[in-house]
């Protein structure tokens, strides 16, 4: 075998303009490959980060029917008290769940007694969010208390709000909110910080206390919107989800429907289509690259293959068996992939760790919102570019040598 | 004992409508360690009996026996498996591999054909080359050789395997009247160093005085040689 690999090579660098052209072109799909995936990647990694850490949390729970009316902030699908301890023993249980954090959403006029506009609010525990949401803390800008998040009687209201309704932190505001059966009420709270916009569902959403909201609403009982819970593990996620779907189906209302519906942030941010989309391009890429590789290898194996047809006939004439024949072309083509894809993937890998050296920002969503791409490609990823350049490397060989194998000697001596 | 045989052989070509019989009812036989030569004008069917000889055709009509072998039942595999084996091809275009050098083009049917141990490739081809007169060559290119240095190296290469029979198509044609002469002289002499049958093909009849035994052939026919067949006898 490494003596038709050595004699391929061989013939390979006989024509080293052309091979070396040819080389290029694979070599650089694979480096296309390599650093699109990183810097995909890892762009994808920092939204769905940013998603899950800043605002939805890995999965939420809702009562049975109310994402299907979520715009409306509905106060009539809530959780009863029963049933959130119901799902809070589920949730403890569970294997994988990191921890929970129950909200109170709701819609609310704000007044700063000289302008009125409508506001939407997530009553929360403070604590209990800052375990589901981490970065939420550090979306908060010009907070009068840098230690604490929120307290009872204070309200963190959206940064671009503020800035139009010219509230500023240590500012007082009334909010005054309808409760579910109709009935009005309004408490003033003090402003302790804005926070900072982000894209998708909630990203412009302000907070309050979970205990607030619920005399703001009068609620006899507090009734919980949605529980956010988050994984110990987001790559484990899925299992989790799975888990806690299957725990949930159990618990039925009277009438004998689920009680709870379960949703991962990829059901409830259309941020996912991005995430789909990079996926796609990268398999896109891929098909690219394959079908650079499939076409410049069976240029370049015709090639050979039609200029060296006499020097085929020789080695038939001395009686080289045809299946070794096809091996010494396969093997060119194997070679030349496989150098190729070697060379891209190493300057690939370069082209990446200097993109690391000298940092990539990408502004998405917003000016205010540069993430700073680290990009960076799983071992797979690149093994799986060069096994994809070999294997079609090898694919395209396939036909230029079984033609050479089949060349009659006594034809193939005869050709000029 | 023959090494060849030619039993009653046509081999017809078709040319659009019609048929050209490039050999013609031909019987011969070739005895073990000859030096032969097949004579003829170009055109008169050398190469087509060499080719039969060689097992890279089949007969039209009529039977080709190689060292006691019947060519014609054999498949591609197998013919290519006896060529290697049995026989040593020199051309007329010396046809050596360029990306070799002298010594790997030796080499070749030992490493690629006959798949003899490693160990045993530079005693073999030293020799080989040592016989030709191209041992202090053997690091070169054929492109650095002139024209009786590679047929010298094809002789080598022909030779490396042990083969029964050595067949060369005028292998004199393209080199000049003292080359040629001294290629065929080094061929009589591997002859006799190896006890390897030549059968080579020459229309240049100062080439063919140097053959032991000679057949000649016009259009298809064998008109001349030592063992005419019975058809040919009895016309
Ligand atoms: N493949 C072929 N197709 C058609 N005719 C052929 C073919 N090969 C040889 N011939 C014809 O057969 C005859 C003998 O050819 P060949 O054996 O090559 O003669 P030589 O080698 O003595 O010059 C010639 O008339 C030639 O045109
Ligand atoms: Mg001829």
């Amino acid at each position: 075998m490494l003596k038709v690999l050595r004699l391929s090579m061989k013939n390979l660098l006989r024509y080293k303009r052309r091979t070396l052209l040819t080389g290029m072109l694979i070599a650089v799909g694979v480096v296309a490959v390599i650093v699109f995936v990183g810097l995909s990647g890892s762009f994808k990694r920092a939204i769905v980060g940013q998603i899950t850490d800043a605002v939805l949390s890995h999965l939420q729970v809702h009562r049975k029917g109310y994402m299907a009316s979520v715009d409306n902030l509905p106060l009539d699908r809530m959780l009863p008290p029963k049933a959130f301890e119901t799902l809070s023993d589920i949730l403890t249980r569970t294997d994988g769940v990191e921890a929970f954090s129950p909200r109170i959403k709701l819609g609310a006029m704000l007044s700063n007694y000289a302008q009125t506009t409508n506001v939407r609010l997530n009553g929360v525990d403070p604590a209990k969010e800052q375990a589901v949401v981490p970065l939420l803390a550090s979306r908060i800008k010009e907070a009068s208390d840098e230690n604490t998040l929120l307290k009872k009687g204070e309200v963190l209201l959206p940064e671009v709000l503020a800035k139009g309704m010219a509230v500023k932190t240590g500012d007082t505001i009334v909010l005054v909110a309808n409760n579910k059966d109709g009935s009005v009420n309004g408490m003033t709270f003090k402003v302790t910080g804005l926070v900072e916009s982000l894209m998708g569902p909630g990203g412009r959403d302000g907070y309050l206390h979970i205990e607030d909201a619920a005399v703001l609403l009068r609620m006899e009982t507090p009734e919980i919107s949605e529980v956010a819970v988050r994984a110990k593990n987001f790559d484990q996620l899925t299992a989790v989800a799975e888990r806690l779907r299957a725990a949930l189906e159990l618990i039925t209302n009277k009438q004998n429907q689920p009680m709870f519906e379960l949703h991962t942030w990829d059901q409830l941010t259309p941020f996912y289509n991005v995430v789909r989309m990079i996926d796609v391009m990268t398999l896109g890429i891929k098909v690219i690259l394959i079908a650079v590789v499939l076409i410049s290898v069976l240029n370049v194996m015709m090639m050979s293959v039609y200029e060296r047809v006499r020097e085929i006939g020789t080695l038939a004439a001395m009686g080289t068996r045809p299946g070794r024949i096809m091996a010494l072309f396969v093997a060119e083509g194997f070679c030349l992939g496989l150098v190729s894809a070697l060379s891209g993937a190493a300057i690939g890998l370069a082209v990446l760790w200097i993109l690391n050296l000298t940092g990539v920002e990408v502004a998405f969503g917003g000016a205010n919102q540069v993430f700073a791409l680290a990009p960076s490609v799983a071992p797979g990823e690149v093994v799986s570019a060069c096994l994809i350049v070999l294997g079609v490397s090898i694919l395209a060989s396939l036909q230029p040598a079984a033609k050479a194998a089949r060349l009659e000697p006594v034809e193939a001596l005869r050709h000029v | 004992m023959d090494i060849v045989l030619f039993e009653n052989v046509s081999k017809t070509y078709r040319m659009g409508e019609v048929d050209v019989a490039a050999l013609d009812h031909v019987s011969l036989s070739i005895s073990q360690g000859a030096f032969t030569a097949l004579v003829g004008p170009s055109g008169s069917g050398k190469t087509t009996a060499l080719n039969l000889i060689g097992c890279l055709d089949r007969p039209s009509q009529g039977e080709v026996t190689v060292a006691g072998r019947a060519i014609g039942p054999m498949g591609r595999r197998e013919s290519a498996e006896f060529r290697g084996k049995t026989l040593g091809f020199v051309f007329q275009d010396f046809n050596l591999l360029p990306v070799l050098t002298v010594y790997e083009n030796v080499e070749y049917p030992l490493l690629m054909i006959r798949d003899v141990p490693k160990g045993e490739h530079k005693p073999a081809v030293d020799r080989v080359l040592a016989a030709v007169g191209m041992a202090d060559q053997a690091g070169k290119y054929p492109a650095q050789l002139s024209g009786g240095q590679k047929q010298r190296v094809a002789i080598g290469r022909a030779l490396v395997g042990k083969p029964a029979l050595v067949l060369a198509d005028e292998p004199t044609a393209n080199l000049d009247g003292a080359t040629a002469h001294k290629v065929v002289e080094l061929m009589k002499q591997m002859r006799d160093e190896f006890g390897t049958t030549f059968v080579f093909s020459t229309h240049d009849p100062r080439i063919m005085d140097q053959a032991e035994v000679t057949f000649h052939l016009e259009d298809g026919r064998l008109i001349d040689g030592p063992a005419v067949g019975k058809e040919a006898h009895h016309a």
